[in-house]
């Protein structure tokens, strides 16, 4: 089969269609998990199909397309899925954050502000914010559906009660426009603060479980917590060691077998371009240093 | 403790003609009562006879097929489901026989009984835990087992906790059914004096389905008997057990004083 049997962007109309309808219902109630018809695609689960079909409905050919994986645009996941659809729809593609007008992302947000007109696409394993402690779907879309969050802060005492302090790093429970409970998919609360206001279009793709959600432009977003446990993003105490960023999102690394350790962006878009810039960390090669 | 401020001069809760079927099966039938604020009211009856049955009608877990439930003048019948969940989670409350029912076994004895807090928007880990540490000492559960789960404790003292996340909020209507069943015999004795003193402290209501007549006695202020789902007498419990009226009820009395 060639690509040329294929649909722009690989789904059918109809799919699209269905999908955007979807996308749309989530775009008027921020927060509700929509449900779709999820379609097989090309990969398996694991590989963010739900993210696929919402980036799939949303290209169009004039659009520049960014993805990413745990923050790098060079992972076998990252690649793969730009690979498809260079193939299948025939977009640009772009590392830079800024030059991209569709991003599906997997574990991060970009550190570079997103602005209007962009859309960010999330991959979501488990779209349900309350499955940890009520596996019963009935029971889930009641408590949505009547505003019963009690058991959300349930979650965050038992974390407190067993670590001393919210112990949650990733997935990191927000309420939407005072409304809806929302899983911002396993991003680390770092992101959350990034999650509102933001100017860009925020969709949320569960494939698996056949869920779709959205953050319309400058929604309002707010991480759950404790009058005496306040939310806190927490950023590792250090800047990085290869740009020098003292606000970024760090991965840590082991350098080698003695242990040596070296703290980098997980945004690599962000640090290089900072490279390129001029900028500078504790590691960075000697002589380039500004 | 304070006392709600319910005028005493009106029933808590009216029921009128209430039937519930399980296809041709009756579950219950035309059951008519008053409960008044701070009263104790018992269903007794065999195993079959429809207390259950009653029982989840009353507090809103089945529908009922016909009649009337008002509780404090409102049609919990046909109240919106969102109401009726506010009434279930403030206002009253629900003991299992089985704690497994009643408890979340996945979460700390403190997040179990600062759930209903939690529910109704405590946003204070500090508070929420004092008053979980205070309801615990008021079940009898030492304060440092506060972050143990359900798991590792007893029967009696899971039941205890059941009833210490149930009341934490003050509910003004508790219903319980066979909360000593399944339990030995000293337990049974003990968790029954530990709820009478908290019915009283806190003028609870309670209706309780017991199939046991000296649980009946010690805690139930009026009696109903129930047969096949319909109730055949009620009256002040030491009037029924004393001197039944109904054949039914002397020979579940008789029995009784045989064991
Ligand atoms: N889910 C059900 N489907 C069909 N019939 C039912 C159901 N639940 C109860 N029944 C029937 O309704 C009648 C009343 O049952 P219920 O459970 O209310 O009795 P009970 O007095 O609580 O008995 P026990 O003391 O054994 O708990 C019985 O005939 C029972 O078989
Ligand atoms: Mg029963
Ligand atoms: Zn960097």
């Amino acid at each position: 089969m060639t690509d040329q049997a294929y649909n722009f962007a690989y789904l059918d109309e109809a799919t699209k269609r269905m999908i955007r309808r979807a996308l749309l219902k989530g775009l008027a109630i921020p927060g509700y998990q929509v449900p779709f018809a999820s379609r097989e695609m090309p990969m398996p689960y694991g590989w963010g199909t739900g993210g696929v079909q919402v980036t799939a409905a949303c290209l169009t050919p004039d659009d520049t397309l960014k993805v990413i994986d745990q923050g790098a645009d060079d992972t076998t996941n990252a690649v793969s899925i730009r690979k498809f659809f260079e193939r299948t729809a025939q977009v640009q593609t772009s590392e830079t954050t800024a030059k991209a007008t569709v991003i599906q992302t997997r574990h991060r947000i970009p550190e570079v502000a997103l602005t209007e007109g962009q859309i960010l696409v999330y991959q979501v394993p488990i779209p349900e914010p309350l499955r940890f402690l009520e596996p019963r779907e009935s029971e889930t879309r009641r408590m949505h559906a009547l505003e019963e969050y009690g058991l959300m802060h349930v979650k965050l005492y038992e974390d407190i009660a067993r670590h001393g302090a919210i112990a949650t790093s990733y997935a990191y429970p927000v309420k939407v426009e005072g409304r809806y409970v929302m899983d911002p998919s396993p991003i680390p609360k770092f992101d959350n603060p990034k999650l509102g206001s933001n100017a860009a279009i925020q969709l949320f793709g569960a494939g698996r479980e056949q869920r779709i959600y959205a953050l319309p432009p400058y929604t309002d977003v707010v991480s759950l917590d404790f009058e005496d446990h306040p939310f806190d993003p927490s950023k590792a105490d250090h800047a990085c060691d290869l740009c020098g960023s003292e606000v970024s999102y760090l991965d840590e690394l082991i350098t080698d077998d003695k242990g040596s350790r070296m703290f980098v962006c997980s945004d690599t878009s962000y640090c290089t371009a900072r490279q390129d810039e001029g900028h500078t960390g504790r590691l960075s090669p000697e002589g380039v240093a500004a | 403790m304070t006392m709600h401020d319910v005028s005493l001069d009106q029933p808590l809760f009216r029921v009128d003609g209430l039937t519930k079927r399980y296809g041709q099966r009756i579950g219950c039938a035309d059951v008519i009562f008053d409960l008044w604020p701070g009263e104790v009211l018992g269903i007794v009856g065999e195993s079959g006879s429809g207390k259950s049955t009653l029982l989840g009608c009353l507090a809103g877990h089945m529908q009922a097929d016909e009649g009337k439930i008002l509780y404090r003048g409102r049609n919990t019948l046909t109240m919106p489901e969102p109401e009726r969940r506010v009434l279930s989670r403030t206002e009253w409350a629900f003991v299992h026989q089985n704690p497994r029912d009643g408890l979340r076994m996945g979460v700390s004895a403190g997040g179990n009984v600062g759930e209903r807090l939690m529910a109704i928007g405590a946003r204070n880990y500090g508070e929420i835990r004092e008053t979980a540490t205070d309801w615990l000492g008021r079940v009898e559960i030492a304060g440092e087992r506060i972050d143990d789960r359900p798991r590792q404790f007893s029967g009696g003292m899971q039941q205890r906790l059941q009833i210490a996340r149930n009341l934490v909020t003050s509910p003004r209507l508790v219903f319980m059914d066979e909360p000593t069943g399944g339990l030995d015999v000293s337990v049974q004795a003990r968790l029954l004096d530990l709820l009478r003193g908290l019915v009283r402290d806190m003028g609870l209501s309670v209706i309780i389905v017991t199939h046991d007549l000296a649980v009946a006695r010690l805690l139930a202020d009026r009696l109903m008997v129930m047969k096949d789902g319909h109730v055949i007498e009620q009256g002040l419990t030491d009037q029924v057990l004393d001197d039944p009226q109904a054949a039914y009820t002397q020979l579940l009395v008789s029995s009784v004083l045989q064991v």
